[in-house]
């Protein structure tokens, strides 16, 4: 296993940016996902990495190694894609031993391995079938299994689980940290689904754009978002944002409610400022904290929590997590509270004031 | 579920077409097992026992040279469907997969063999022929059927690589072959299908034609069975009895091909492979 570090990566088509500065580093054995709405260039990050596409400028090292011109197969990756990209003439056991057969591995050794990667992802009865006769999850262990058998430093994964229905996905959600645990293995993963993202990674990197917006633990990320557009994207439902402006010291006004909180003396009376709360840290009609008022638009029951979709004055839709079963219906009046201490607040360029 | 009466149309127009297609075969089929004074006679009846005569098989078998004139047109055409499939396959893999500066211009240049007749430029061909001392040689005809078929081959192998999911290709890379590799092993068993179609429409112009032949390789004992046959039509005399049963027989061995190639067109090798 090695570590993975790309340096000022820049990846354009034509005159059109796609990567910009990307800096990061994958340490040795740890699971690194890559999350952001489609188009944010997670994916195609993921197969610079592979060599699958030339990078216009920067560096990468794999294990120490300078990568940035050799093709895939010297890079020593392997990847899993989402299409699970099997090849349909060959049974399970043909497809995992493929790439070994041309990379000249003695007989014994490729029976060896696959044997190994059979027996891990429970694919031993199944060896002789061609893909097409197997079933979504079953094609998506081989793909795996045609991974591990090549021992590769840096497995490379671009959205596994996206083609598998809802329990499976779960199922093979365990099963991938499972299989990080036991070979400890260093991996890139690229998915949309932060859900995903929250439960494997080790670190995240949430892309907009091109560019990195954050990279941290999970919970950091959680807990101190850099900017608006990490707030907004980790965390469902997303976070609430209220627009508002500095008052006086440590004055907050925003949605029409005098709010008082801790500011940094950077913070100036005018300065324009957003509030973000998370859905899960607001009260119907509970202090403590400042109290909005609002008008109930719809209530989503879900069970052991719900939603609640709240019309503030100002017409802004806040959305409120409600525990049990709310009283209220569409068009009521109440009041809404949140912690302030939970509350995040983003300066006029979106960044994170502390 | 169609209309039955649609159907019966629809059947009706194949079945007509089949009877019409088949009708000069079953004649010339019909007609070799018989007499000469019955071919005349009566041309439509089939062979009964007492018009039955070999005599005209018996001649081909006998004539050492018809048989090396089989071997010739078998010779012909299995070179011929080699070539097109190994270099059609190879053009088409590197004009769908790979982007380079005159993809496009080399595209529409193989595509004006499709519109332009390869017997345009007899004169020409003889000529090259010629100066390369290739007159009567079964290599020239190899080469120039090849050049015939490689256009329209390579139009639709086109189409059938472009279909080859990408990640496909990708996932060979990743596992470390070569682009040689990624082409046998994985686009040529792929494209199986397509290929057996190419050969089959490749491969019966070949046999049938009788004009590069007649020009590149008339003598020699490097004549193809169509030309071959043609000894038997004389100025003055004709033997029909052998002419039909040379071309009889020289059915059968481009129906054995047919068998073999129709056997892979197979649909839906590619199930399976991504979702």
């Amino acid at each position: 296993m090695a570590e993975v570090l790309i340096d000022k990566l820049c990846k354009s088509y034509g005159s059109a940016e796609i990567l910009k500065d990307i800096d990061l580093k994958v340490e040795d054995g740890s699971f690194v996902v890559l999350v952001g709405p489609s188009g944010c260039g997670k994916s195609t990050l993921l197969r610079c990495i592979a060599g699958l596409e030339p990078i216009s400028a920067g560096g990468m090292t794999i294990g120490g190694r300078q990568v940035k011109n050799l093709p895939p197969a010297k890079r020593e990756i392997a990847m899993v894609f989402q299409s699970y990209a099997l090849y349909p003439h060959m049974d399970v056991k043909g497809n995992m031993a493929f790439g070994l057969r041309f990379a000249g591995t003695p007989k014994a050794e490729i029976e060896a391995r696959v044997a190994e990667a059979a027996r891990i992802l429970q694919l031993e009865p199944l060896l002789k079938r061609r893909p097409r006769e197997l079933s979504g999850g079953q094609r998506q262990r081989v793909a795996i299994g045609r991974a591990i058998v090549r021992k590769p430093q840096v497995f490379l994964f671009d959205e596994p689980l996206s083609n598998l229905d809802a329990a499976l996905r779960i199922n093979t959600r365990v099963e991938i940290a499972k299989l990080h645990k036991l070979l400890n293995a260093t991996i890139v993963y690229v998915t949309h689904d932060q859900v995903e993202a929250m439960t494997l990674a080790d670190k995240i990197v949430v892309m907009n754009k091109g560019r990195i917006e954050q990279a941290g633990k999970p919970l950091d990320l959680y807990y101190k978002p850099a900017n608006l557009f990490v707030a907004g994207f980790i965390g469902s439902p997303a976070m609430n944002f209220l627009e508002g402006h500095v008052t006086g010291s440590g004055r907050v006004e925003a949605a029409g409610s005098g709010l008082t909180l801790r500011l940094p003396s950077s913070c100036k009376p005018g300065d324009k400022v957003t509030l973000g709360v998370r859905p899960e840290h607001m009260n119907l009609g509970a202090a403590p904290g400042p109290l909005l008022q609002a008008q109930v638009d719809l209530i989503e029951r879900l069970g052991e929590t719900g939603y609640a979709h709240l019309r503030l004055p100002t017409g802004q839709v806040v959305i409120s997590e409600v525990r049990g079963e709310p009283g209220h219906v569409t068009g009521d009046s109440i009041s809404v509270g949140f912690d302030p201490v939970r509350c995040h607040i983003f300066d006029a360029a979106g960044r994170r004031i502390e | 579920m169609r209309k039955p009466a649609s159907a019966i149309a629809v059947h009706a127009i194949l079945g007509l077409y089949t009877v019409l297609a088949l009708f000069p075969i079953v004649l010339v089929v019909m007609n070799s097992f018989k007499a000469k004074r019955a071919i005349f006679n009566t041309p439509l009846q089939p062979p009964m026992p007492w018009n039955f005569d070999p005599i005209g098989y018996a001649k081909v078998f006998g004539d050492s040279a018809i048989t090396s004139y089989y071997l010739n047109s078998l010779v012909v055409t299995t070179g011929t469907i080699f070539m097109t499939l190994l270099f059609g396959a190879m053009a088409a893999w590197a004009l769908t997969e790979y982007k380079f500066r005159w993809n496009t211009l080399l595209a529409l240049y193989l595509s004006i063999g499709i519109m332009v007749p390869i017997r345009l430029g007899s004169v020409a061909i003889i000529q090259l022929v010629s100066d390369l001392n290739m007159i009567n040689t079964l290599s020239a005809l190899v080469l120039v059927y090849t050049a015939q078929s490689l256009p329209l081959s390579i139009f639709i192998l086109s189409e059938f690589i472009a279909q080859i999911p990408k990640d496909l290709r990708e996932a060979g890379r990743c596992d470390g072959l070569t682009e040689f590799h990624i082409f046998f092993y994985i686009v040529l068993p792929l494209i199986r299908p397509a290929m057996a179609t190419v050969a089959v429409f490749t491969m019966i112009p070949v046999w049938n034609d009788l004009w590069f032949p007649l020009l590149l390789a008339p003598t020699n004992g490097k004549q193809t069975i169509t030309l071959g046959v043609q000894q038997f039509l004389g100025q003055y005399i004709t033997d029909w009895n052998a002419v039909l049963a040379a071309l009889s027989t020289a059915i059968i061995p481009v129906l054995i091909l047919y068998v073999i190639f129709s056997r892979q067109l197979i649909r839906g090798l590619t199930s399976g492979a991504v979702k």
